[in-house]
C-alpha cells in the first residue's frame, strides 16, 4: 500500500456521499461551558498547564475487586444473600450465652461457605486480572520528542500524547486523527468491536493538519484541543482544536475511538484525547447484570417459608417457655424448685418471664438452625461447577477448525437451559457464517452454475429425496477459494468465449469487475490478489471476476486496473478504465453505479442494484432478456439466495459533462438535504439501461443450523430472529433455515412504504411520526385479525417487523398488541433492528410472557440482547470477543445449541431440582 | 490454511480429552419400576418384617414387669391436704410400707428403678449446671463457672460436686424383703464403665456438699465421686420428662405369688411441681425390658407392604396397563396441547 498516494479530490470521489465540508455548527458554541470543559494540550503532556488538569491515565481495570476492596465488596455480595445474613447473626449470636451450642459449630459452616465463593469470585476476577495486564501491556508508538517516536506500554499513555498507530493495530486510546499516510489523511476504520458493523468507515482528518506525515513533522507541533466531557455517545462528538492561534471544529469524522481497529491504512498520527475509563468504550461498558436461575429463585421461595416455620415454631415455644417460666415462682412458692428460679440470670427469670422469652425466641432461632439448608447452597455451588465441567468438556461441542471447545462462563445459568422458550438469534455471523458465496448467475437470460445451495438441500430433504452427499462433500474440496462456489464448465476456464452471448458475459464479467469500491491487495510473495470490501457481497463479486477471468488488480486515484481475458488471443491483457464517478450504494438507492471511460474512450455507466429498483430503470431496447431473468431471480430467491441485477448504458459526451457539473455542484453545496440533492442528480442519469443478467450470492448458512433450528423447533422452542440486516435478506435467511416456508402466511410490518417516506420528508416532525405509529398500529391490527381469523388450512402465520416500525410497536400502549401477534406467530424476524432494539425486544418477551428467553449473537451489538436475556450465549466466532465476554455460556457454532439445550440443560435441570428436591426431604426427615 | 493452523498448534490444542466421565457416557443402569419388580419387593418386605414383629413382640411378653406409684400413698392421711409440707418438713416421719405380689417367676438378675414423671431433666438450664471438669479431676476443684448458684458455699468455698444436677440428687431409698426376709439389693456397677472410669474421678471427693441449701441426697465425703454411682446415674440426665433410672439390682430368682414388701423413705420433693413417682421392677430379655412399641412397628410396616402387594396384583390382574406407553403423558393425555412446559 506504500504506493498508494493519492491525490485529494480524486479519491473523495469514490466515497461520494461521506465526506462533507465541516463548519462551526451550533453544537460547537457549547465548547468551553459545562460539560464541555475538557482541554488537551497536545504533544505536551508533560507542561504545566496539562499537568494541572490531572486526567486520568490510561490504565483500564475491568475487574471486579482490587486487592483493597476485595474482602469489603466481595463480603457485602455475600451477604446479600438473605440465608448468609441468617447464619451470620446466628454465628455472632452463638458468641453470648444465648447459644444452645459452641461457636465453632456455628461459625466453621458459615466460614466454609463464604469461603468457597468467595474463592470462586477470585478465581473469576483472577482471570479478568490476567486480560488486564495483557491490555495494558500492549504496546504502541508514541512520539517522544525530537520528532522521534518510540514504543511505550498502553497503560502509561497520557492525555495529549501524540501516537502512531499501524495498520491491523487497535486504538489504544480514543484519539483525535491529525494525519494518515495517505495524502488526504484519510482512514478506515474497523468498528466490530463497539458496533458488531463489519464494514469499515471512513474518517478523515482537519485540512490544517493533514499534511504531516513524516514523524519529523511532529517535532514542534503544538495544538490546544477543547472538547466535551467523556459520554457514553458513540455517535457524536464536538470540540475543537486551536492550532497556530487558529480555531477548526472537531466532528466525530476526526474521532478514533478506542477498541476500534485501523484497516488498509499504513498508519495514522493522532493525539489521544480520552483514556482509560474516559474512552467512550469504557463509558459505554456496563457492569454484566447478575443472573439466576429460577431453580435459585425458587429455593429462595421454600427458604423463606422454611425461615416462615422456624419463625412460628421458635415463637410457639418462647411462648410457653414463658408461660413455664413464670410459673415456677408464684408468691414466693417455687414449682420446680430443682431449677432454682429463686436464684437465677435473666435467661430464666420468672419475674422477667417475658424477657426471658424473648431471649428463648433468638436461642430457639438458633437451635432450629438446621431447618435452613446452609449446606444446600454448598452443595448446589459444587454440582454447578461439576456440570460446567462437564460442559466444557464435552467433544460434541468442540469446533476442531476454530480448536474451541464450549464455556460455561457462569456456572449458575446450567439448569435454566433446560426452560428455555424463546431463543432470539442475532443473523450475521451466528446463524449464518458472514461469508457470501458466488454461487449463480443468470447472463442473457441463461443461468449458469450448478452449485447447490444450503436451502435447496433443506427443501430437498424435506421432500425426503436428498441429493447425494458425495456431491456436496466433493464441492466443499474444490471451494477452497471463500467465496466461491461456482461451478459451470460452461463459462469457466475462458469458454464463454462459446456461448451464445459472449459478448453479453464479457461485458457482465466486466461489469463484476469494475463496478464496486473495493481494494485489491496484492500479496508480494506469490502475487495473489485479495478484496477489502465494504461488505462481504462486494468482495464475493470481485472474488468472482478474478475467478472467471477479470481479475481486479489495482485502483488509483482515477483508474481500476483489470486483467482481462481477450477471446480473440486467449490471453490475458490488461485493461484500465479511468474512473470518474461513484455512486454510492445506499438503502434508500438499492443500487450503486460507477461512470467509467474505457480505453477505446466510450463513457460507461455500470449499475447494480436490487431488482425492485433495477427493472423500471431499464430501456426500452435492454429488455430482451427481462423475462427470462426475472424467472431465474425468483428461482434464486426461492433458493434463498441474495440477487443483484446488473445493467450498463453507454452515455454520450454531452450528457456526462451536464451531469458532473451538477453533481459536483450538488456534493459540494453546504445546504443540509445535500445528499438527497445528489441522490436525486444521480437517479437522473440512471436510467435507459441495458439488462445484462443478474446474480445469486449465498450468504453461507453455518453448518448444521437448519437441522438444529428443526430439532428446537420439535422441541417447542421458539425461534426469532433480531438482525440488523435488510429485510429482503432476513427474509432470504428465514427460508434458508427454514424459519419460513412455502405455505407460511407472512404478516410484514414495515415503515419503508413510498407513503411513509413522504411522511418522513414532511414538516412537521411530530405529526409525522404519529401518523407513522398509525400506520404501524393499523398493520400490527390486521395482523391480529389474521391470526384470530386463521384457521390450520391457511398455514402457519410468520411475523416479519422491520426497525422503524419496531420503535413504534415497542411504545407502551401498543407493545401488548405487538407481543401477543409475535407470540401467536410461528415465526419472528426483525430486521433492521439497532443493538438497543434487540434489548428491548428481549426484555418485552421475558417480562411479559414470563418464560426463560436465551438470546444468542456473536457481535459487540448483540451484547445488550445477550445481558438481558435469561440467558446469554456468545458465539465465539471470528468477530471480536465482545459478545463472549459479556455472555453466560459461549460456543463456537450455532449448531452446538442443541445439545446445550436438549442434552445439557435437560440433564442438569433434572439433577439440579433432584438434588434440591432431596436435601429438603432430609431436612423434613430431621424435622421429624 | 485451518489445516496448517491446528498442525502448528497441535500440542496447545483445546480438544477436550475423551473419557467415559467427562463425556458422561458411562455404562449406567436405572431400574425401572415394573409391577414385577415392584410387587415382589413388597412380598419380600412384608414376609421379612411380619415374622420379626412377632418375635419381638413375644421377647417383649416374656419381660416380667412390676410398677408401684408410690408418692400419693407414701403421703400420711394428716398431710394428704398439705404434701410440700409434709415432704419439707424435716421432723415427719417419712417411712412407708408398700407390697406387691410377683405375677409370674422373675429370674435374676432383676433390676430395680424409680420412675419420676413430669421432672425436666432436660431443661437447658439444668442440663448446663454442672462442671465436667471439677468432677473429673481434684485439680479442678474451683472450676465452677457453670454451675450458678451452686457453685460455692456463701464463704466462697467451691462446692463438689457443683451445680443443679448434682445438688438435687434423688434421695428417696427402699429396702425389699420377701416372706420376711430381706432381699439384698447390689447397688454396685448401677453406672456406666466409661462414667466411672473417665468422668468421675476417683480422687475427687464431695466437699461442702448440700450445706446449706439442702436440695437431694448428701454424699458421703470419704467415699470418691468414681463410686459414688448413685450421683453418676443420676448426672447423665435424661432426654424426656419421664425417665427411670437405675437404682440397683436383685440377684434372687422371684417366684410367682411371693409377696415383696418394700420399705421406702419418701425423702424426694415431687409435690411441688406434681411430678409422680413409681417403683419399678423388671427383668430384661434379649430386646431390652418391656417394649412393645418395635414389634408393633415391624408387623404394621409388613402388614402395608403385604397388602401394597395383594392390591398391585389385584390392579395388574384386572386392569393391567402396557409399559412405557407414551399416550399417558401429560401432554398427550389431552387433545389440546398445552404450550410451552
Amino acid at each position: 500500500m506504500a504506493g498508494n498516494r493519492r491525490k485529494k479530490h480524486h479519491f473523495s470521489r469514490i466515497h461520494a456521499f461521506s465526506c462533507g465540508k465541516t463548519s462551526f455548527k451550533g453544537d460547537h458554541s457549547l465548547i468551553g461551558g459545562p460539560g464541555f470543559s475538557r482541554v488537551v494540550h497536545c504533544n505536551d503532556p508533560e507542561s504545566f498547564e496539562a499537568s494541572v488538569l490531572n486526567y486520568s491515565g490510561n490504565y483500564v481495570r475491568t475487574t471486579k475487586y482490587t486487592l483493597a476492596t476485595f474482602f469489603p465488596k466481595a463480603l457485602f455480595e455475600q451477604f446479600r444473600r438473605v440465608a448468609n445474613v441468617y447464619f451470620l447473626i446466628c454465628a455472632i449470636l452463638s458468641f453470648t450465652p444465648l447459644s444452645p451450642y459452641s461457636a465453632v459449630s456455628n461459625v466453621l459452616p458459615l466460614v466454609v461457605v463464604i469461603g468457597a465463593t468467595m474463592g470462586k469470585e477470585v478465581l473469576e476476577d483472577w482471570r479478568r486480572k490476567k486480560q488486564d495486564i495483557e491490555v495494558n501491556n500492549r504496546k504502541v508508538k508514541v512520539h517522544c520528542g525530537e520528532g522521534a517516536f518510540d514504543y511505550t506500554k498502553w497503560r502509561d499513555l497520557k492525555v495529549g500524547d501524540v501516537v502512531k498507530v499501524e495498520k491491523d493495530e487497535f486504538f489504544p486510546a480514543d484519539l483525535i486523527l491529525l494525519s494518515s499516510s495517505y495524502e488526504e489523511a484519510i482512514c478506515y476504520v474497523e468498528t466490530t468491536n463497539l458496533d458488531g458493523e463489519t464494514n469499515l468507515k471512513l474518517k478523515q482528518a482537519l485540512d490544517a493538519t493533514s499534511n504531516m506525515h513524516e514523524d519529523s513533522n511532529f517535532q514542534n507541533f503544538k495544538a490546544i484541543i477543547r472538547c466535551e466531557d467523556p459520554n457514553a455517545n458513540l455517535y457524536t462528538f464536538v470540540g475543537s482544536l486551536e492550532l497556530e492561534e487558529q480555531q477548526y471544529p472537531l466532528t466525530p469524522q476526526q474521532l478514533l475511538l478506542r477498541d476500534s481497529k485501523l484497516r488498509n491504512t499504513d498508519c495514522i498520527y493522532g493525539a489521544v484525547i480520552f483514556t482509560g475509563r474516559d474512552t467512550k468504550v469504557f463509558q459505554n461498558s456496563t457492569g454484566p447484570p447478575s443472573k439466576r436461575s429460577k431453580v435459585e429463585r425458587r429455593m429462595d421461595k421454600i427458604i423463606y417459608f422454611l425461615f416462615g416455620i422456624l419463625v412460628l415454631m421458635s415463637f410457639i415455644g418462647s411462648i410457653f417457655f414463658g408461660i413455664a417460666t413464670r410459673e415456677d415462682l408464684q408468691d414466693g412458692k417455687m414449682k420446680r424448685w430443682y431449677l432454682r428460679p429463686d436464684d437465677t440470670t435473666a435467661y430464666y427469670d420468672p419475674k422477667r418471664a417475658a424477657v426471658a422469652a424473648v431471649l428463648h425466641f433468638l436461642t430457639a432461632l438458633m437451635l432450629y438452625g438446621y431447618l435452613i439448608p446452609i449446606s444446600l447452597y454448598v452443595s448446589i455451588e459444587i454440582v454447578k461447577i461439576l456440570q460446567s465441567i462437564f460442559i466444557n468438556q464435552d467433544l460434541h461441542m468442540y469446533y476442531e477448525e476454530t480448536d474451541k471447545p464450549a464455556r460455561a462462563r457462569t456456572s449458575n445459568l446450567n439448569e435454566e437451559l433446560g426452560q428455555v422458550d424463546t431463543i432470539l438469534s442475532d443473523k450475521t455471523g451466528t446463524l449464518t457464517c458472514n461469508s457470501m458465496e458466488f454461487i449463480k448467475c443468470s447472463i442473457a437470460g441463461t443461468s449458469y452454475g450448478r452449485g447447490v445451495t444450503e436451502v435447496e438441500r433443506a427443501m430437498a430433504r424435506r421432500k425426503g429425496s436428498p441429493l447425494e452427499e458425495e456431491v456436496t462433500e466433493e464441492q466443499e474440496d474444490k471451494a477452497s477459494i471463500k467465496g466461491f462456489n461456482f461451478e459451470d464448465e460452461r463459462i469457466m476456464n475462458g469458454s464463454w468465449d462459446n456461448e451464445p452471448h459472449a459478448d453479453v458475459i464479457q461485458k457482465f464479467l466486466r461489469l463484476l469487475a469494475t463496478c464496486h469500491t473495493a481494494l485489491p491487495e496484492v500479496d508480494e510473495e506469490n502475487g495473489k490478489i485479495s478484496y477489502e470490501a465494504e461488505s462481504p457481497d462486494e468482495a464475493a463479486f470481485v472474488i468472482a471476476a478474478r475467478e472467471l477471468g477479470f481479475e481486479f488488480y489495482e485502483r488509483t486515484q482515477t483508474s481500476i486496473s483489470v486483467h482481462e481475458l481477450d477471446p480473440v488471443t486467449g490471453t490475458k491483457v490488461e485493461r484500465s478504465y479511468s474512473l470518474l464517478n461513484v455512486l454510492e450504494f445506499s438503502s434508500s438507492r438499492k443500487r450503486m453505479s460507477v461512470i467509467v471511460r474505457s480505453e477505446e474512450g466510450t463513457l460507461l455507466l455500470l449499475s447494480k442494484g436490487a431488482d425492485s429498483v433495477m427493472f423500471e430503470r431499464l430501456a426500452e431496447n435492454g429488455r430482451e432478456f427481462e423475462e427470462q431473468t426475472k424467472e431465474h431471480i425468483n428461482e434464486y430467491a426461492d433458493a434463498g439466495l441474495r440477487t443483484l441485477i446488473l445493467a450498463y448504458r453507454e452515455l454520450d459526451e454531452k450528457e456526462y459533462i451536464q451531469f458532473n457539473e451538477e453533481f459536483t455542484e450538488a456534493k459540494n453545496s453546504v445546504s443540509a438535504d445535500r445528499e438527497e440533492l445528489a441522490e436525486e442528480i444521480a437517479e437522473k442519469i440512471e436510467k435507459n439501461l441495458i439488462l445484462l443478467g443478474a446474480t445469486a450470492v449465498e450468504d453461507k448458512l453455518q453448518n448444521g443450523v437448519p437441522e438444529c433450528i428443526d430439532k428446537l423447533a420439535q422441541a417447542g422452542i421458539k425461534l426469532w430472529v433480531l438482525t440488523g440486516d435488510k429485510m429482503e435478506t432476513a427474509i432470504n435467511i428465514g427460508f434458508a433455515c427454514s424459519l419460513l416456508r412455502q405455505g407460511m402466511r407472512q404478516v410484514i410490518i414495515s415503515s419503508e412504504t413510498p407513503e411513509s417516506k413522504t411522511l418522513e420528508k414532511s414538516e412537521d416532525k411530530s405529526a409525522a411520526a404519529a401518523a407513522l405509529k398509525a400506520s404501524v398500529l393499523h398493520q400490527l391490527i390486521r395482523g391480529k385479525e389474521l391470526l384470530d381469523s386463521s384457521n390450520e388450512s391457511l398455514g402457519p402465520l410468520a411475523l416479519i417487523i422491520d426497525g422503524k416500525s419496531l420503535t413504534y410497536a415497542l411504545e407502551d400502549d401498543v407493545k401488548d398488541l405487538f407481543l401477543e401477534l409475535a407470540i401467536g406467530c410461528a415465526s419472528v424476524i426483525c430486521c433492521r433492528s439497532s443493538p438497543k432494539q434487540k434489548a428491548l425486544v428481549t426484555r418485552l418477551v421475558k417480562t411479559k410472557t414470563s418464560s426463560t428467553t436465551l438470546a444468542i449473537g456473536d457481535g459487540a451489538n448483540d451484547v445488550g440482547m445477550l445481558q438481558e436475556a435469561d440467558i446469554g450465549v456468545g458465539i465465539s466466532g471470528v468477530e471480536g470477543m465482545q459478545a463472549v465476554m459479556s455472555s453466560d455460556i459461549a460456543i463456537a457454532q450455532f449448531r452446538f445449541l442443541e445439545r446445550l439445550l436438549l442434552v445439557h440443560g435437560h440433564w442438569c435441570y433434572r439433577r439440579i431440582s433432584s438434588m434440591v428436591c432431596f436435601t429438603l426431604k432430609m431436612l423434613i426427615d430431621k424435622l421429624g | 490454511m485451518p489445516g496448517s493452523d491446528s498442525t502448528a498448534h497441535k500440542s496447545k490444542s483445546r480438544r477436550p480429552k475423551y473419557s467415559q466421565f467427562s463425556q458422561q457416557e458411562l455404562p449406567a443402569f436405572k431400574l425401572i419400576l415394573t409391577p414385577g419388580y415392584v410387587i415382589s419387593t413388597f412380598i419380600v418386605v412384608g414376609l421379612i418384617f411380619v415374622p420379626i414383629g412377632l418375635i419381638s413382640l413375644f421377647a417383649s411378653e416374656t419381660v416380667v414387669e412390676i410398677v408401684d406409684r408410690y408418692d400419693n400413698e407414701c403421703i400420711p392421711k394428716d398431710f394428704r391436704d398439705n404434701r410440700v409440707e409434709f415432704i419439707k418438713n424435716k421432723q415427719t416421719n417419712k417411712s412407708c410400707t408398700r407390697t406387691f405380689t410377683v405375677p409370674k417367676q422373675m429370674k435374676s438378675p432383676i433390676f430395680i428403678y424409680y420412675q419420676l414423671e413430669n421432672f425436666y431433666q432436660n431443661h437447658r438450664r439444668y442440663v448446663k449446671s454442672r462442671s465436667d471438669k471439677q468432677l473429673q479431676s481434684k485439680k479442678n476443684a474451683a472450676h465452677i463457672r457453670e454451675c450458678k448458684p451452686m457453685g460455692e458455699t456463701d464463704n466462697k468455698d467451691p462446692i463438689i460436686p457443683c451445680g443443679l444436677i448434682a445438688w438435687s440428687l434423688f434421695n428417696d431409698t427402699y429396702g425389699f424383703s420377701v416372706k420376711g426376709k430381706d432381699l439384698k439389693v447390689n447397688k454396685r456397677d448401677i453406672a456406666w464403665g466409661s462414667d466411672k472410669n473417665y468422668k468421675f474421678g476417683a480422687d475427687v471427693f464431695p466437699k461442702n456438699f448440700q450445706v446449706g441449701d439442702v436440695g437431694g441426697k448428701s454424699l458421703n465425703s470419704s467415699i470418691p465421686l468414681s463410686e459414688q454411682e448413685d450421683l453418676i446415674v443420676w448426672m447423665r440426665t435424661a432426654a424426656l420428662s419421664t425417665f427411670r433410672k437405675l437404682y440397683g439390682k436383685i440377684e434372687d430368682d422371684l417366684q410367682a405369688n411371693d409377696v415383696i414388701t418394700v420399705v421406702i423413705e419418701n425423702n424426694y420433693n415431687t409435690y411441688d411441681f406434681k411430678g409422680t413417682k413409681s417403683l419399678v421392677l423388671s427383668t430384661t430379655s434379649w430386646i431390652g425390658g418391656k417394649n412393645d412399641f418395635l414389634g408393633v412397628t415391624f408387623i404394621t410396616i409388613g402388614g402395608i407392604c403385604l397388602f401394597l402387594a395383594i392390591t398391585f396384583i389385584l390392579l395388574y390382574v384386572i386392569k393391567p396397563r402396557p409399559l412405557g406407553d407414551p399416550s399417558y403423558l401429560s401432554w398427550n393425555r389431552n387433545s389440546t396441547p398445552t404450550p410451552g412446559r
